[in-house]
């Protein structure tokens, strides 16, 4: 039991199913309520798929785990519906300090630029995460979320899966269309196949104590790197909700894991860092070890793996949760159009082709920190070490310096749904790119780009002046929205004002949508329902516009 | 040209969207170029990389700038 937090008990029904002994087909199954299989539940519910949630558990995350939201996440979670919830009860931080041994060798900032919505990252329970989206969940009539509903076996057919599932009034079958795999990094369903997931296991233990107290210590992110009071190792303190500080203690692999989880060993630690006259009490404490692997592929027929059970990353970066959260991101708009038959099913695999771009950029990043933070030789201590020493003084070697290179989304810029340009644009909002966001004006009323996009497609045009739109033109961007995959188009204008047919008119009110879009009056940008750049042009064009939807979205064969 | 300090990693025809890459890309490599040796042996690698970068470099003035930074500090 914590004292800032009473883990809350989520009732078990009895499954409609097990009642009657009739076992329905589903349209989708999501195996695994945690932060990634509620998020994609959530964001298929709201574009208006009927699905089904089985958790073998009844309550949310024990311990603080995931802890760091990523801005990008932020984002994925505002379109679902429990961003604000997060960031209200989260600390949000900007600042990186780094300290080698008693003395700061380098900060870093995640967002050097102001205008953005969210903030670089938030630090929150993982519990309170699982907790919001639940309760989103909850709210949504073809949602349902099955307590204590353990999968006991599946069978992929070539239509769907077959499932057999266990609760606490026994058993029953139930058949799904799709089923989304995310049932964490020891994926039930992923022995049950004999999937191979591959990787590396490293060689070391870390504490992590959520620790209650009250401190004045600044919302940043503290790393030290051999510090005096736990010598030879390094140290991570990050900030959380309630008070509750979270800190992770490197170990060494010697280290007895029973041994070090006990009170008597872990407080004597804290208080080497805090002091002795610092008061405190432990909320959680745990100790883990890590891997880096992933499957080969995250599609298996009409399976769908997600998250950790697809992917699992050494924390150092945060690129676990937050990579999660970007599967579900990528893999519904996808699912839901493949469902309603506007879309060949191939267009799936373009979830594992880009989702593993995406996990081996997180592997590679947080091996690399690990490999900085834990040397494995002699030499590579040295290398670190001298990197750590010229880096007071010189701004190449703390450049250098790898505390963790921490989460931020992929660049697609290799995937087949991209659009090649045809015509130059400076900055970095490329095909394949995330959207960066702007502070923009919809209706007199202050709002940000990344709030109105997203969930379909759309269409943003660039215009000096919407009044000045001629209508013929303005029929046509209107009518792709008549399109079998809608698109919305809309004009974003550093002038407001009105627009002829009913077009929706964005002003860009600080001007950096015009900058971080390099946009010029013709300027149109096609983007994805997950917020992600599909092409852009320097002028409006209904016909390159139609065909780079049909690129992403694979109907190009048809 | 004086000693550069500032970061400088970067690879021909490569585009980065993170700053942080190009640098990571060299550490990795620099350390994977050990792997597998004894210290003696990782001593003597050090030394000929040291031998190859310092004639690439070829600027006397610009070696000398460097190798007093290396050693300031070191003993203590």
């Amino acid at each position: 039991m914590l004292r800032t937090y009473q883990y809350p008990k989520f009732e078990y029904r009895q499954p409609p199913e097990q009642k009657n002994g009739v076992s329905g087909r589903h349209p989708v199954v999501v195996v695994g309520a945690g932060p990634v299989g509620l998020a994609a539940a959530i964001d298929l519910a709201q574009s208006g798929v009927a699905v089904i949630v089985l958790d073998d558990d009844d309550t949310v995350s024990v311990g603080s785990r995931g802890v760091c939201y990523a801005k990008r996440t932020l984002e994925v979670l505002d379109r679902i519906g429990v961003g604000d919830a997060c960031v209200v009860k989260g600390v949000s931080w900007n600042v990186g300090r780094t300290f080698f041994r008693e003395e700061e060798v380098y900060n870093f900032k995640l967002l050097s630029q102001p205008d953005h919505k969210r903030p670089g990252m938030i630090n929150l329970q993982q519990y309170y995460l699982e907790e919001y989206e639940v309760r989103r969940a909850q709210a949504l009539a073809n949602l349902d979320l099955r307590f204590r509903n353990k999968v006991t076996s599946a069978t992929p057919r070539d239509d769907g899966v077959v499932l057999q599932v266990e609760t606490p009034d026994g058993g029953y079958t139930l058949q799904a269309d799709w089923l989304i795999v995310a049932d964490g990094a020891r994926s039930n369903i992923r022995h049950m196949l004999n999937l191979d997931v591959e990787g590396k296991v490293f060689t070391d233990r870390f504490l992590i104590a959520d620790v209650l107290m009250k401190a004045d210590f600044p919302a940043e992110r503290w790393f030290w790197f051999d510090p005096p009071f736990h010598p030879g190792q390094s140290v991570l303190l990050h900030r959380q909700a309630d008070n509750v500080w979270r800190i992770d203690f490197q170990l060494g692999w010697q280290a007895d894991p029973e041994e070090e989880r006990k009170p008597e060993k872990v407080i004597p630690r804290i208080k080497a860092m805090l002091g002795e006259d610092r008061e405190f009490e432990l909320e959680w404490v745990s100790v883990y070890t890590f891997q880096c692997r992933r499957m080969a592929d995250f599609r298996h027929g009409r399976m769908l793996f997600a998250g950790d059970a697809a992917h699992q990353v050494s924390p150092f970066g945060a690129r676990g949760a937050n990579s999660g959260i970007q599967d579900a991101d990528n893999l519904c708009w996808k699912l839901k159009l493949v469902m309603d038959g506007r879309a060949p099913d191939t267009l799936l695999d373009t979830y594992s082709e880009e989702r593993g771009v995406a996990a081996d950029e997180n592997i590679l990043n947080s091996t690399r920190s690990t490999d900085f933070m834990t040397p494995k030789s002699a030499t590579s201590l040295t290398f670190r070490n001298a990197v750590l020493g010229l880096a007071r003084d010189h701004a190449f070697a703390r450049a250098l310096v790898n505390s963790g290179r921490l989460s931020v989304p992929c660049f697609l810029t290799e995937s087949r749904l991209n659009t090649p340009d045809v015509a130059a644009f400076a900055g970095d909002m490329l095909p394949g790119a995330p959207m960066d966001d702007a502070p923009i004006e919809d209706q007199g009323e202050s709002s940000w780009l990344l709030d109105r996009v997203g969930n379909r497609f759309m269409v943003l045009v660039f215009v000096d002046d919407p009044a000045t739109v001629g209508p013929a033109q303005a029929r046509t961007m209107g009518a792709l929205a008549d399109a079998p995959i809608p698109v919305e188009a809309v004009l974003v204008s550093p002038k407001g004002g009105v627009a002829p047919q009913n077009l929706r008119v964005w002003r860009d009110r600080a001007g950096r949508y015009a900058l971080r879009y390099d946009a010029r009056a013709g300027t149109t940008y096609l983007v994805r329902p997950d917020q992600h750049i599909a092409a852009r042009w320097r002028v409006f064009d209904a016909q390159a516009i139609c065909a780079a939807l049909a690129r992403a979205t694979c109907n190009t064969e048809h | 040209m004086p000693l550069k300090l500032e970061p400088n990693f970067h690879e021909p025809g490569k585009r980065h969207v993170r700053a942080f890459t190009p640098g990571d890309d060299f550490y990795e490599s620099l350390i994977e170029t050990h792997r597998d040796l004894s210290d003696e042996q990782s001593a003597m690698v050090n030394a000929r990389l040291i031998l190859l970068l310092a004639n690439h470099v070829g600027d006397v003035a610009v070696l000398r700038e460097a190798m007093q930074i290396a050693h300031a500090g070191v003993r203590g």
